[in-house]
């Protein structure tokens, strides 16, 4: 097979190279640089003095950044258990049955996906604004926003994502191999857990590591939902940036951007191991 | 023979007792009851994430309606009593209107630089050898993965006085560079967050072309423009809108970026609403523009599928 013609020669050529590398450096030069600088003994962000690890070491020190780092997690982990299990429910049943209220449903599943961050911050920092009064006065419990009000919040919005990404995975998978299982007597819990489950794995997997990135992403819906004392680690970095640069926002950047990059890479494993098998079972 | 593999309905006189799960045997009311319990089972299965939405997505949206109808009394407080539409009509005031309108450009132009880039990009990617091709996208789904704030800051590193932007154009003579809290950084910044949301669905959408279909193209003497013009932009036209929709709708409500790239004077949507929440306490304008946006948002997505668009 030839792709002489669709692999273009001369300027053509030449300009979708440069146009690739360029990308890449585009895309890698910000982020070398802030690893470059977290390393300057400068007081100012973008100034090479000397090398250090003072940063870092502020860094570790820091008992708030600490303290928002355990928050970031606790929510990032509770919101992407819950979503990950409603969502992947979700996408069976769009994918698998057919129900009454299924194109409402498969609409409202749309929605966060394609509703913007500042929109979504609104819609939940009204909606317990309301909620919160109403528990008040019906049950007379004084809840707060804080920890339970960012997670709620999370959910609603990593659901969708999650349901996505498993619908894609369900959709190319082979439905006759559940069908087989069925007539081989499984019962349908035993035909989940022992073919459909293993087979979309890859797709949970998927839709757990997005959920766990938007969760640890977040900026604007959480500082809408956070009480006093449950700060996330982005809101407070946020924070800090707005009221100055300091070299210790770089050394926490690297921390942040490490253990991303260290997410996708253990995912890439997975997703190999598991699509692997997947191919393998479906041949 | 055909007898025996599909025996009609009439023919057997007395129906023999089987596992009722066994819909393939059976008569016209068993399937139609094997339907309505799959029909049953498929929305259990829906019903926790469906009532979750509904309790915590949907009624919040129609709150953020109703409070757009509000108005805000002397305290700061939101009045729901009387509905009135006084906070759109603030979002016709030219304050406003320069924010809306400066957003909507600020999210055209990122949309379209990523585009610009993105598309040869994909191409090239698309025409790989799959080795090359897979290490390729790893490379791009990492900034893809990365968190969106620390990307933003980088640029707020690299942009800032004394920084390494301006040491370059200081070298090569054009001066100290003044781009930070320009509109020109929040474009820059939007264009770094975004691009991953561009490269992925237009390469999903070009490598599912017959490249074949390129080369017949230049076998017949079409021009490279004309091939590109005629046969691949067409072909890859459900990537290119949902790239586009991938980058526009976040670009249209940024806030961290113009918050932390942008300036005083370059205030975009995001931040005017986040303003009226948490300092202006002006709650029912807030409300009003962030449904304004939910609309436009969902006007462009059904737009979408109506073009016959399915993934996003």
């Amino acid at each position: 097979m030839s792709e002489s013609a669709a692999r273009p020669k001369g300027l053509t050529r030449g300009f979708l190279t440069a146009n690739a590398v360029f990308v890449y450096v585009f895309f890698y030069a910000p982020i070398a640089l802030l690893l470059l600088f977290s390393f300057s003994d400068n007081r100012n962000v973008g100034t090479w003095g000397g090398f250090t690890l003072g940063w870092y070491r502020d860094f570790i020190d820091n008992e708030p950044i600490q303290g928002a780092i355990w928050v970031s997690l606790r929510v990032a982990f509770a919101s992407t258990v819950v979503s990950v299990v409603l969502g992947t429910m979700a996408a069976l049943a769009l994918e698998r049955f057919k129900f009454r209220g299924q194109r409402v449903f498969d609409a409202l599943l749309y929605l966060p996906i394609i509703i913007p961050d500042v929109t979504m911050a609104v819609m939940m920092l009204l909606f317990f604004s309301q909620f919160l009064d109403l528990i008040d006065t019906v049950f007379g419990v004084q809840y707060g926003k804080g920890l339970t009000t960012i997670i709620v919040s999370h959910i609603a919005f990593s659901i969708s994502f999650v349901s996505i990404v498993v619908r894609a995975r369900l959709a190319g998978m082979d439905e006759r191999l559940e069908e087989a299982a069925m007539d081989l007597y499984a019962t349908r819990w035993k035909t989940f857990r022992h073919i459909t489950l293993p087979l979309i794995a890859p797709g949970v997997a998927g839709g757990a590591l997005l959920a766990l990135t938007l969760s640890l992403d977040d900026v604007v819906v959480t500082q809408f939902v956070a009480g006093p004392g449950s700060t996330t680690l982005p809101v407070y970095v946020f924070g800090l940036i707005r009221r100055g640069v300091t070299p210790l926002i770089n050394s926490v950047s690297v921390v942040m951007l490490a253990a991303s990059i260290l997410l996708v890479l253990l995912s890439l494993v997975l997703q190999r191991r598991g699509g692997g098998s997947v191919t393998a079972s479906a041949e | 023979m055909t007898v025996l593999e599909d025996p009609p309905a009439g023919a057997a006189p007395e129906p023999i007792a089987l596992p009722t799960d066994d819909a393939a045997v059976a008569t016209p009311e068993f399937e139609r009851a094997a339907e309505r319990a799959a029909s049953r089972r498929g929305f259990f299965i829906a019903l926790p994430a469906y009532s979750y939405l509904i309790l915590f997505f949907a009624i919040p949206l129609v709150i953020v309606m109703i409070y757009s109808f509000g108005t805000r009394n002397r305290f700061g407080d939101t009045e729901l009593a009387n509905w009135n539409l006084d906070a759109y009509r603030k979002l016709t005031e030219p304050l406003v209107r320069d924010i809306f309108f400066r957003s909507l450009w600020l999210a055209v132009l990122t949309t379209v630089i990523c585009l610009v880039i993105a598309y040869p990009f994909a191409y090239f990617l698309a025409t790989r050898s799959p080795t090359i091709r897979n290490l390729m996208l790893v490379f791009v789904m990492i900034p893809f993965w990365s968190n969106f704030l620390v990307r933003n800051f980088a640029w707020r590193v690299i942009l800032g006085t004394d920084g390494p932007f301006s040491r370059a154009t200081e070298a090569v003579g054009l001066g100290e560079s003044r781009i930070l809290f320009t509109p020109t950084a929040v474009v820059l910044g939007l264009v770094y967050g975004f691009l991953p949301f561009m490269i992925l669905p237009l390469y999903a959408a070009i490598e599912r072309i017959d490249l074949g279909l390129v080369e017949a193209s230049r076998d017949l003497y079409a021009s490279g423009w004309q091939t590109f013009r005629r046969v691949l932009l067409p072909l890859s036209m459900p990537g290119v809108v949902a790239g586009s929709i991938l980058v526009f709708i976040p670009s249209l409500g940024a806030y961290v970026t113009p918050e932390i790239l942008g300036g005083a004077k370059t205030t975009l949507m995001g931040s005017y609403i986040v303003t009226q929440f948490l300092t202006a306490r002006n709650w029912p304008v807030g409300a009003s523009l962030s449904f304004t946006l939910t609309v436009i948002m969902l006007f462009a997505t059904i737009l979408y599928f109506r073009k016959g668009g399915r993934t996003l």
